[in-house]
């Protein structure tokens, strides 16, 4: 009972959050309401017993957002932005019909896949159960998928420090 | 009434006690312990005349920051300018619901055995939702430096989000040096495995890392560049007047108590006082004693983040980047290996 509640709660914050992130002009308010749909998206792995996916989910994308953030401060001039209510003004035109076509396919697709609710597991998001199945079952893709992150880190330190280099010189 | 319903009643008691009731009037004890002491360091007396050697100041300067009026300047984004004391006091609020501040007791209450642990929250994922949860306090701190519209307030939320950022690595470094050891995230299990030694033994360079981090995090002195007077007026706070104010400082000195119960929870033991089972206490006093060494040891590392605070003098920014990036995070890195090779063997 309670349960349901907080998740039609949750699920509502998500959909508001969702629509903010697209409406607003500002990107400011943008980024914040992107932190809010994924708070209600941790509350919702919260009630399926997800607490570390929850957890994890806050601290990788609340860092990131920041970042998100400080781009926007530092790169994008938002007076400019805010001062631009036009511009995509006949784009609703064709936008309208194409959410009304994705939204009713999504709908189809996710109601006859999942016409029964999933079965609550209550141990599939504990940090064991995950560190078992990340070390055992999927030890090679967590592998991978470090040393890919590596290369992109050096990838990225390269380029930036070329760059610094012809500054100077 | 059923046992649920007993055990909700429970969780909300100890929610009000520990983070109304407790929190806030250690903010107020705070509040009269950092100008006496810091009065104290520097030779003078200060504030001593409001009730018996001072003890109601903090009610006073509460009621003054109520009554003052509110002043919102017209150049502001109102919203974010509103939302951002509220977004810093609530991840402030939030992280102490893990920490484990006594064992448990399991006692009789309207005839339902029940055991009440003495910590709100015993999550499996303990220590991250501390570091995820207070990781989330930077973002009231920029909201507010960028909502001001004031130079000075945003070069203080962009310093304190870099400083957080770059900070965040050794502390979660220390700490999983830490979880190595115990093997668990769960903060009880984290004080039962320092039953032996404590961790401050067993990892004193991680202890190390994770106090001056905790330093950085909390935007104390030597790391209170976001809020650095001399350069910076006031930092993200220059536009904010009365209880808006007000809540800034009390964000700062909740994360203060937070960041002190964790180092004690991590490195010096938690609630855990040696050799006092050998003493065949009753187990009531037994758990009252070890509540007590809690509160005793967090008292301490409080005091000592004041005391560090009227000694030091603050960083250079680019000191405080060097310290943070070719100091800390390598030695926690090493520390990891170190933890590792000596686990292996």
């Amino acid at each position: 009972m309670v349960a349901t509640i907080l998740f039609y709660v949750f699920a509502g914050l998500a959909i508001l959050g969702a629509v903010m992130v697209i409406a607003n002009r500002n990107p400011i308010y943008s980024a914040l309401s992107l932190i809010l749909t994924l708070f209600a998206l941790a509350g919702i792995y919260v009630l399926l017993m997800a607490h570390f996916i929850a957890i994890v989910h806050i601290a990788v994308y609340a860092g990131a957002i920041m970042v998100l953030f400080l781009f926007v401060i530092m790169l994008l001039n938002i007076r400019i932005e805010e001062k631009a209510p036009g511009a995509f003004r006949y784009m609703i035109l064709i936008a309208a019909p194409m959410v009304v076509i994705l939204f009713y396919e999504l709908a189809t697709v996710v109601f006859k896949a999942f016409s029964r609710a999933p079965v609550k597991q209550t141990n599939v998001g504990s940090v064991e159960s995950i560190g078992n199945a990340l070390f055992s079952q999927y030890v090679l893709p967590f592998e991978v998928t470090s040393v890919l992150l590596i290369v992109a880190m050096a990838g990225a330190v390269y380029l930036a420090k070329r760059r610094l280099n012809t500054v100077k010189e | 009434m059923s046992v649920e319903t007993l055990n909700v009643i429970i969780a909300l008691v100890k929610i009000i006690l520990v983070v109304y009731v407790a929190m806030m009037v250690t903010d107020l004890i705070l509040i009269l312990a950092e100008r006496r002491i810091s009065a104290f360091i520097q030779d003078r007396l200060g504030p001593n005349r409001v009730g018996p050697q001072g003890i109601l100041q903090p009610l006073a300067d509460g009621l003054k920051f109520l009554l003052k009026e509110e002043v919102i300047p017209n150049h502001v984004d109102r919203f974010l300018y509103l939302l951002a004391p509220a977004i810093i006091l609530t991840p402030a609020l939030m992280t102490f619901a893990v920490v484990p501040f006594g064992d448990q007791i399991t006692t009789y209450i309207a005839g339902h055995l029940v055991t009440i642990r003495f910590q709100i929250a015993d999550l499996d994922v303990g220590i991250l939702y501390i570091v995820a949860i207070a990781s989330l306090g930077v973002y009231g701190l920029v909201v507010g430096g960028y909502a001001s519209n004031n130079k000075y307030s945003l070069l203080g939320g962009l310093r304190s989000s870099a400083q957080m950022i770059s900070y965040e690595l050794p502390m979660g470094l220390a700490i999983i040096s830490v979880v190595m050891m115990t093997g668990s995230l769960r903060l009880q299990d984290i004080v039962v495995d320092q039953f032996g030694m404590w961790n401050i033994i067993r990892q004193p360079l991680a202890a190390i890392i994770f106090i001056v981090a905790a330093f950085a995090e909390t935007n104390r002195l030597p790391f209170d560049l976001p809020e650095a007077e001399q350069e910076l007026v006031g930092g993200y706070h220059t536009e904010y007047s009365s209880m808006k104010f007000a809540s800034f400082f009390l964000a700062e000195y909740t994360n203060m108590i937070t960041a002190s119960a964790l180092i004690v929870t991590l490195f010096f033991g938690g609630w855990h006082v040696p050799f006092l089972h050998q003493a065949n206490l009753p187990v009531l006093w037994e758990q009252i004693i070890q509540i007590l060494a809690f509160v005793i040891k967090t008292g301490f590392f409080l005091f000592f983040f004041i005391w560090v605070r009227w000694t030091l003098p603050r960083f250079r920014y680019d000191q405080l980047m060097n310290l943070g990036w070719k100091a800390l995070l390598p030695l926690g890195l090493l520390n990891i290996v170190i933890t590792a090779a000596v686990m292996a063997l």
